[in-house]
């Protein structure tokens, strides 16, 4: 029989089990100076997250180079301040990126991609571009016509219902930057909206969460997004309808029963 | 009816209640998204001066949301004790405001009109109440609610216990769980948000939960905030159910939009009360809320968010709940922006409850895109404390790694317990020494003589 584990030990194992911040010491009742400064840190990161500038070249170019074409928009949100106190402007297109989606014309495509900023900036930059590139091939191998890429600045998921109506595309995914939290400040998530049109509801969508290297990797996320893509355009639908016939990382909403935002 | 205040040479017209309520209320983003707010501060002020004028009586007599359009306007005129209102029936919205800070309003007169009180009568005082006055008249309000243990005893405040993980490994669970016990905490329920939404999943949990409250024998309550539907589907599989959940708005189509109508959660209390699993007391009902989630739906009916969380509490009140709070920080900045709009409606959420005689707690807390930090959590936390609440969260290092969001932590509740001298459930405290986790004066001992460590060293091997 193996010797007792000491307390400190313990909570060493305890701590294994969970991300959540267990086992942490005490000065008197209150916290130690070392996790008071950890946790200002996690949370300077998810802050910076929600304020880091939307920088769509990198992206536009790597995409390019993946044979994607490439169109910029904003949303009717002019500024960052604007986006986090008016939803229904992050939700509209800008006049002016009004204009220029309907010059490019309704192509029709399969799938259009959205590339929103959403509240993490961060996410988008780091993951957006190997997560498209690794699900690309696998749009290939089904024979299906995708893009453009729109890449959207301060815009929220409901962006990609105007701009997938005015491509004329038979289904959106929109790749957006979840909002941070203190162990998560860089989660991308995908939204799949089949026959896209302004008015759409969240119970219409289907939704995977947490794609970034220390999450969903991406190849397992690719596979999951492809599955559903070939799903809602097979069955001519996305939502609470395809939920229940997803793996366990599929679901149709997150199921937080917890009062939100719409 | 239109409500009129003359400031100099201007005169101030509002077109009726609900407008003049809206236009009265102190600033928030959730009023200014909806289009409500009052377009200056001038005009907010004369707002609160023609509502100071207004009779109570008035307030009864104009619904702000149409009795034949709307099943909790019903409740709150169908539930409305007028005898207990008698007492402060000739007052006009002003006056009730001077009685509530008077020495007459003591613990025991506050009780007693508490049923008298509607919703509306609630936030239109609270609208010309300064954060000092919702802190103070709140602590004169005694609401002692009991099922295995009692909560909101004077000097007394209460933890939620809240050991959520990402994919609701049981394992997981069970860590955060330990951890919280081991820094004294959750005496107001132990209380998980589960990842999903399987029956077979929470099921899973609400028998850990009892398991471990079973093993130790620790008189506090388990809960898993699931709908309501899925709670009592889980009660007629034979599941160890204390607590019911529910998310509960102050308008009919914000509860229908979370699946909710009010026949459910009568059937779902019955259901719990049938199982007869308390020992001090029969109060099964655990009820969240929080401002912006009417507006949110787009079930807000032109109504001020403040007020639509006031009715709230009218839907909470009719279950006789043993919990109920206020999410105050969580909904997101586009309701409440920052740090000074999220404690001014944490204080107005806990007055309100409070005066409507609620056992009102707060999920002390915020998201990463408003614009508040620890800081403005202390702030509010500390406030609450002096106002006597009845419970704050527990959550292990205050970052809710499901949820994505800040609340309290244990260690938080340790500070205000050693900032005001509060103590537990008095059931829980005495369990916590019988651990050999608190000493005589309820302040932590090392805990290294605790028998908890056996379960811990079982959940780590």
């Amino acid at each position: 029989m193996s010797r007792e584990l000491s307390p400190a030990e313990l909570m060493q194992a305890l701590r294994r089990l969970t991300p959540a911040r267990i086992g942490l010491a005490r000065a008197g009742a209150s916290l130690g100076t070392d996790e008071v400064l950890r946790f200002a840190l996690a949370h300077a990161q998810a802050r910076d997250a929600v304020h880091t500038a939307f920088d769509p070249a990198p992206i536009a170019a790597a995409l390019t180079a993946l044979d994607l074409d490439v169109i910029e928009v904003q949303s009717a949100a002019a500024s960052r301040d604007v986006y986090l106190r008016r939803p229904d402007l992050g939700r509209t297109l800008s006049g002016e990126s009004r204009d220029l989606l309907s010059q490019a014309g309704a192509t029709g495509p399969d799938l259009a991609f959205v590339v929103a900023d959403g509240l993490s900036a961060r996410a988008v930059h780091e993951h957006a571009v190997p997560f498209i590139q690794a699900l690309l091939p696998l749009l290939a191998r089904a024979g299906l016509r995708v893009g453009p890429a729109v890449l959207a600045r301060e815009a929220r998921v409901a962006l990609g219902d105007e701009v997938g109506a005015l491509l004329g595309a038979r289904a959106v995914a929109v790749l957006i930057g979840e909002r941070p939290g203190l162990s998560s400040p860089d989660s991308l998530g995908l939204y799949l909206t089949f026959a896209p049109r302004p008015g759409r509801h969240d119970a219409e969508r289907n939704c995977i969460s947490n794609i970034r290297t220390a999450g969903l990797a991406y190849a397992e996320a690719a596979h999951k997004a492809a599955w559903l893509i070939s799903e809602a355009l097979r069955r001519g639908l996305t939502g609470v309808d395809l939920k229940d016939e997803s793996g366990p990382a599929l679901t149709a909403q997150p199921a937080k029963e917890r009062i939100g935002p719409a | 009816m239109p409500y009129r205040t003359t400031i100099g040479v201007h005169s101030w017209v509002f077109g009726d209640l609900k407008d003049l309520m809206a236009k009265a209320t102190p600033p928030r983003a959730g009023d200014r998204l909806a289009g409500v707010a009052a377009g200056s501060a001038e005009e907010s002020v004369a707002a609160r001066m023609a509502l100071a004028d207004l009779p109570l009586k008035q307030i009864l007599a104009e619904p702000l949301i149409p009795y034949e359009d709307d099943d909790v306007t019903r409740l709150i005129i169908d539930t409305h004790d007028q005898a207990a209102f008698a007492p402060i029936a000739s007052l006009t919205v002003g006056e009730f405001r001077n009685w509530l800070l008077s020495e007459a309003a003591t613990g025991e007169a506050l009780a007693g009109v508490a049923r008298g009180i509607t919703p509306e009568m609630a936030a239109a005082v609270c609208k010309l109440m300064r954060n000092q006055d919702l802190i103070l008249v709140a602590r004169k309000c005694r609401v002692v609610t009991a099922l295995r243990n009692t909560i909101g005893l004077p000097g007394t405040m209460a933890v939620r216990l809240q050991p959520n993980h990402p994919t609701d490994d049981p394992k997981g669970v069970a860590a955060s769980v330990l951890d919280g016990l081991l820094l004294g905490a959750g005496d107001a329920c132990i209380g998980i948000n589960p990842a999903s939404d399987n029956v077979a999943v929470i099921g899973d949990l609400m028998r850990l939960l009892d398991e471990i409250i079973e093993r130790f024998d620790i008189p506090t309550q388990s809960c898993v905030l699931t709908h309501v539907t899925t709670t009592l589907e889980l009660i007629r599989r034979g599941a160890p159910v204390d607590l019911v959940f529910q998310s509960v708005a102050g308008t009919q189509a914000a509860n229908r939009s979370f699946g909710v109508e009010l026949p459910m959660l009568r059937e779902a209390r019955d259901a719990a009360l049938s199982l007869n699993r308390g020992t001090v007391g029969r109060n099964v009902m655990y009820f969240e809320t929080g401002q912006g989630s009417a507006l949110s739906a787009g079930a807000h009916h032109g109504v001020d968010q403040q007020t639509c969380e006031a009715r709230a509490y009218a839907v909470a009140r009719a279950f006789d709940p043993l919990l109920v709070n206020s999410v105050v920080g969580f909904i997101g900045p586009e309701y409440l922006n920052d740090g000074k709009e999220i404690i001014r409606a944490g204080l107005e959420d806990h007055f309100c409850g409070k005066i409507m005689g609620l056992p009102l707690g707060v999920d002390v807390c915020y998201t990463n895109h408003a614009e508040a930090d620890q800081d403005d959590m202390d702030t509010l936390l500390t406030l609450l404390a002096a106002a006597g609440i009845t419970y704050v969260m527990g959550v292990p290092g205050a970052d809710d790694v499901m949820l994505n969001y800040q609340s309290t932590s244990f260690h938080d509740a340790l500070y205000v317990r050693e900032l005001f001298g509060l103590k537990r459930a008095p059931e829980f405290e005495a369990w916590l020494a019988r651990m050999r986790l608190v000493g005589d004066d309820g302040r932590l001992l090392d805990g290294v003589g605790t028998p908890l460590l056996a379960g811990a060293r079982e959940i780590a091997a």
